[in-house]
């Protein structure tokens, strides 16, 4: 059949009536836009930095003291909001790993492997109490040093890293009842290598089940962020823990790829990279250790047309603006349903005209600092890449401060699977849009990965949450909320995000021999 | 492509026995020969060995072969060397991949189902236990041992059937978050988990490495013993008469210097648990796991006594490390 109206360059009148019908509607959609004006101009709440006291130059915590590295260098660290130089820092070498893990050794054949577990868990305990006392000090530093907000620092990471403490030491004593009446002991010394976007937390997370179940420890911090895991050494210190059951050697990559290949290591942690994680792993082949490992994700975050999109929005917020993107765990990829695709967009683009970025002592700011140059470096080229592959890029419409290093809370629509900004771990403010018409088609494409850590799923229907939880190939899943953490929740990846887990009773057996 | 050369057989012709045969008709004057008044030898059927992927009897696309030779057993004092199929490169990724393609249905039954069809394996192989018996003996394997052998390789199965629905009641946990959430975190199976069954025992150790992965939902591409492959083969005999889906368990004889390395290259085998004698080969493994992050587990060979424990060859700690642990969190709330 043929209609005369519908030729390819007379458009019909149906099509005109429709299009004008469009129009009106995009029309009142822009004159829905909210207006904020200064609404959100606040003015500023810094928390004061006065009382904190930091050294000028921090040296190497090993077998319980203070001891120059034997390379004889230190480091800067540096505010990333103000490129200022904090402190200096010990680089410590392989002879200075050396001294650590035998140190280590010593205290776990002379204290710590032969303590009773109850007797243990109280010095676990002190060193979670000590962290609840020195909360506020912990957050300033760990703001100053890592760039992220004060209000993160001081509502999720100290509190956080305190609550893991807590958590493992009331293990140390019940160990024989974790896994079934299985007879358990401890593993020795733990290499443990952590990386700068949650410096304390991620301390926490590896010290306090390894000497909860008997462990000692040798922890190499990030070279970004040193200082809070140096303050947790000073609290160690302070809490009498035997000499070397814990210590801190402070350096960078060489460093640590000094702790994994030191032949008396019993066990590697690595949370970082997974191209990192690659080669510790393949070091590590024949060697008989241990190890288990936190990499990279590239979560999906999916939101069903059925999900209460107000809530939704806060969390994909939350899942990707949160610490500036530099979570492991960030929804970096969102898929909406296509019937919500363009209200959700138009609802996240105002909540972003809302955001506070600069200043992260601040207690207003929401978006701080990214952590270094080199990383604001590899953000801005993943952003270059997005645009140059056709994705369609929004910016939230912010100042960004004069000194420091800064990238607005960013999105991409228009992006497809293909795009590297749907496939490379960004680590930044960045997330990539995408679309799905299906509930197999989102989980086809949030598997579409080699990584596995996180996802989340929004929807007001319950059994679609377990339908979809049950089929995505990722080891934490976040139904109608995203980016919870809990010492009692046990999280690690799939695929090659990693293995084993960490918090939870599961966490603990990446620290024994279950027989 | 040539196979392998092995010594072939020597026979002393003392006439009485005739190469190929097994000696005298087991039916004694019935099955004589009808033309002749003595009794005559039969010549016997010979088996051509197949490897078992995807619910059927395969040889290797690449047309290779290795040599066994058997021992003697029962009425047959000199068991042919048999031509058995050493798998290339291709039959793993075949394999792997008709793995893949049932990994999803496997792991979406229930886990009573699963329990069901282990069980059956149970009766299956109770059922054919003698003939299991005899294998082992013409693979090598000691008579007094054999018997042990498949009694444990049975009762095996046994507790691997009762394990699937049990999995989840020992690992999972509900976790006592703070906060207004309900959270917890279940074992799910990892996918393809690709398995060298150790060299020695033949039978229960391919049945103490593959059970363990395949109750909770995992499926499996494994290696037989490539000293008895034969009796492997029997035991998929067994498989394709139980109730098991094609592809669940695939099981490929050849070479582990050959199949390990290429187990441990791909990226869609998710873990590996290999029992191999050569220390080196273990680290060239685990090495080339590192490219895809795989789960890889290698382990030295044991003694008979440690497959037949029950606290030893068989627990939950068997499963464990093919396990993936999933945490849901949802908000409570009006």
């Amino acid at each position: 059949m043929t209609d005369p109206d519908r030729t390819a360059d007379r458009p019909s009148a149906d099509l005109v009536k429709r299009e004008t019908a469009v129009e009106k509607a995009r029309q009142k959609t822009a004159a829905l836009a909210l207006e904020f004006g200064k609404a959100w101009e606040y003015a500023p709440a810094p928390e004061t930095p006065d009382h904190i006291k930091l050294e000028e130059r921090y040296q190497l915590f090993i077998g319980g003291k203070w001891m120059p590295p034997k390379s004889g260098k230190y480091f800067d660290t540096v505010s990333p909001s103000t490129e200022q130089t904090l402190a200096q820092v010990a680089e410590g070498n392989a002879e200075d790993v050396d001294r650590a893990v035998k140190a280590a050794r010593h205290a776990y054949d002379k204290y710590w492997g032969k303590m009773r577990g109850a007797e243990r868990a109280k010095y676990v305990f002190r060193i979670a109490r000590a962290l609840q006392e020195k909360a506020r000090e912990l957050a300033i530093v760990e703001t100053m040093d890592g760039g992220k907000p004060i209000k993160e620092s001081r509502d999720v990471d100290i509190p956080l890293a305190s609550a893991h403490f807590f958590y493992n030491a009331g293990w140390a004593d019940k160990l024989d009842y974790a896994f079934h009446g299985r007879k358990v002991r401890p593993l020795g010394v733990a290499g443990q290598v952590i990386p700068w976007n949650f410096p304390l937390l991620m301390a926490a997370w590896k010290i306090a089940p390894a000497i909860a179940c008997g462990n000692t420890v040798v922890l190499k911090p990030a070279e970004t962020t040193p200082l809070t895991a140096l303050l947790l050494a000073q609290i160690i210190e302070e809490a009498e823990l035997p000499p070397g059951v814990v210590n801190i050697v402070t350096g960078a990559g060489e460093t640590g790829a000094a702790l994994v290949a030191h032949p008396d290591v019993n066990k590697v942690a690595f949370t970082g990279s997974t191209d990192v994680g690659k080669k510790i792993q393949r070091a590590l082949a024949g060697s008989g250790k241990r190890l288990t490992l936190e990499l990279g994700g590239k979560a999906a975050n999916i939101v069903f047309a059925d999900a209460p999109l107000d809530q939704a929005v806060e969390g994909i917020v939350g899942g990707i603006y949160f610490n500036q993107g530099h979570v492991c765990c960030a929804g970096s990829r969102l898929l909406v349903e296509e019937s919500v695709h363009d209200i959700l967009v138009r609802k996240l683009k105002d909540r972003m005209a809302t955001l506070r970025l600069g200043d992260p002592l601040d207690k207003n700011t929401d978006v701080g600092a990214i952590n270094s140059r080199a990383q604001l470096e590899r953000i801005k080229e993943l952003v270059l890449s997005g645009e140059r592959e056709g994705a369609e890029r929004f910016s939230a419409p912010c100042e960004l401060p004069g000194k420091g290093f800064w990238f607005p809370p960013t999105f991409f629509t228009n992006a497809s699977q293909s795009c590297r900004i749907a496939r490379e771990e960004i680590f930044g403010p960045v997330l990539t849009i995408m679309t799905f018409r299906t509930p197999d088609e989102a989980i086809e494409k949030a598997n579409n990965t080699m990584y596995g850590l996180s996802a989340g799923i929004w929807t007001d229907k319950g059994s679609k949450i377990f339908h979809v939880a049950t089929r995505l190939q990722a080891g934490v899943i976040w139904a109608n909320t995203y980016n919870k953490f809990d010492p009692s929740s046990p999280f690690g990846g799939y695929k090659e995000s990693g293995f084993g887990r960490e918090g939870g009773r599961q966490g603990l057996a990446a620290y024994l021999e279950v027989q | 492509m040539a196979g392998e050369k092995t010594k072939t057989a020597t026979r002393e012709d003392d006439g009485t026995t005739l190469p190929g045969t097994a000696g005298l008709p087991r039916g004694g004057p019935i099955a004589r020969h009808a033309d002749s008044e003595a009794p005559v030898p039969r010549v016997t059927v010979n088996k051509a060995y197949k490897m078992y992927v995807g619910g059927a009897f395969v040889r290797s696309e690449s047309g290779r072969y290795f040599q066994v030779r058997g021992s003697a057993v029962g009425h047959d004092p000199d068991p042919p060397t048999v031509n058995v199929p050493r798998a290339s490169r291709k039959d793993v990724r075949d394999a792997v991949l008709v793995a893949h393609n049932a990994k999803v249905g496997w792991a979406a039954r229930t886990p009573f189902n699963r329990g069901q069809i282990l069980y059956r394996l149970a009766e299956v192989l109770e059922s054919r236990s003698s003939e299991l018996e005899a294998s082992l003996v013409r693979g090598g394997t000691d008579g007094d041992e054999a018997a042990a052998e498949v009694d444990a390789a049975i009762d095996r199965a046994v507790f691997y059937a009762g394990m699937a629905d049990k999995v989840s009641a020992l690992v999972a946990t509900h976790n006592p978050v703070s906060g207004p959430h309900f959270g917890f975190s279940i074992p799910e199976p990892m996918g393809v988990i690709g398995v060298i069954a150790p060299e020695k025992p033949t039978l229960l150790g391919l049945l103490s490495t593959v059970l363990p992965v395949v109750t909770t939902g995992n499926t499996a591409v494994a290696l037989a013993s490539e000293l008895d492959p034969r009796t492997a083969i029997l035991f998929c005999e067994c498989l394709a008469t139980s109730d098991f889906p094609g592809g669940v368990i695939n099981v490929l004889t050849g070479h582990p210097f050959e199949v390990a390395p290429i187990m441990a290259k791909h990226r869609e085998v998710t873990g590996i648990d290999a029992w191999l004698s050569d220390a080196e080969l273990r680290t060239q493994v685990e090495r080339l796991s590192a490219d895809s992050v795989k789960r890889t587990k290698t382990h030295a060979p044991r003694d008979l006594e440690f497959w037949l424990g029950e606290r030893q060859g068989q627990g939950i700690g068997w499963v464990e490390p093919f396990l993936e642990t999933k945490t849901v969190w949802h908000p409570v709330g009006l």
